[in-house]
């Protein structure tokens, strides 16, 4: 995955995947000790205490068409090349939570790539859940609900190409404000 | 604040399409996101599509997402269903070929034949 961003809508889609109704992205970009924080929570089906142990195994999917599951073994490799760790919660029956923790200047950290689109593409599923996306630097935060777009919209469906690439270009405004204008 | 205008006409837009005609003869759009599909870029795919909706102002396609079907080696893969058309399944998109895909069988109805990898009902 080249952009941090992938590694999320990979985390953002095992959720939709559980199940989830709500989830929340939290990232954390901590200048100060030099490190993000990445953190996917929802309120999915949860994994089993035995399955647990097993789904940062490649060669673990729970998927039938193939024989591997690969996405979080990947973020979890990200991160340990960056200095870093992931670690995974879950209560079978009320949600899992994902914590990647990188550092910030890390020469492997890869950027944090097109989180708009990332987001963008999370909404375009079919099944109804809201997705929270929190992103926090230093003592500034940009945050975005979909409960907040679907407030807005009424019965306009969030998945037609119009609102969904508004949602992409709001996201990615906000964020670029967020960093000042400076390039990652 | 400007974004919350342009939201703003976004929602009467659609809500103008959604009185100009029947709610089952939207067409769609469906992008597989599965770590196959995202690691072979997919959400590239997906926002140059909606890039090019919004650019042509198309409010009566809907967009969706699937994620892995077992195609992986034809990954990133774009479904087009036509209100009373079978599916069909473009492999291999790229932003470039996604957009073209937009302007010939979505704007036109022509099917881009040499990207086809499946043909199916519904």
């Amino acid at each position: 995955m080249e952009e941090l961003a992938l590694h999320i809508l990979d985390l953002l889609e095992n959720a939709l995947a559980a199940g989830a109704r709500r989830i929340i992205v939290t990232i954390t970009e901590d200048t100060e000790r030099g490190l993000i924080t990445i953190e996917v929570e929802d309120d999915g089906r949860g994994i089993e205490a035995e399955a647990l142990a097993q789904v940062l195994d490649p060669f673990y999917t729970t998927r039938k068409t193939r024989k591997l599951g690969l996405g979080l073994p990947l973020f979890q490799a990200t991160a340990a090349q960056c200095g870093g760790d992931l670690t995974l919660e879950s209560r079978p029956g009320q949600g899992t939570r994902v914590v990647a923790t990188l550092q910030l200047g890390h020469p492997d950290l890869p950027p944090l790539g097109d989180m708009g689109a990332t987001i963008a593409a999370a909404l375009s599923s079919e099944q109804e859940a809201d997705i929270i996306y929190r992103h926090r630097r230093g003592q500034k935060e940009f945050q975005f609900s979909s409960s907040w777009l679907k407030l807005h919209l009424g019965e306009v469906p969030l998945n037609c190409g119009p609102v969904l690439d508004w949602v992409r270009r709001y996201i990615n405004k906000g964020l670029a404000e967020l960093h000042g204008g400076e390039d990652w | 604040m400007k974004s919350l205008e342009e939201l703003q006409r976004i929602k009467e837009a659609q809500l103008e399409a959604i009185r100009l005609r029947e709610a089952d003869q939207k067409a769609k759009i469906v992008v597989g996101m599965g770590t196959c599909g995202i690691a072979a870029g997919a959400r590239e795919v997906m926002s140059a599509i909606l890039d090019e909706l919004g650019k042509r102002r198309l409010t009566g396609v809907a967009v969706t997402q699937t994620g892995c079907i077992g195609l992986c080696a034809q990954e990133p893969l774009v479904d087009v269903i036509l209100p009373g058309k079978p599916r069909v399944t473009y492999g291999k998109v790229d932003a470039s070929k996604a957009r073209q895909i937009v302007a010939q069988h979505i704007v036109n109805g022509i099917v881009i034949s040499e990207w086809v990898v499946n043909r199916g009902e519904e």
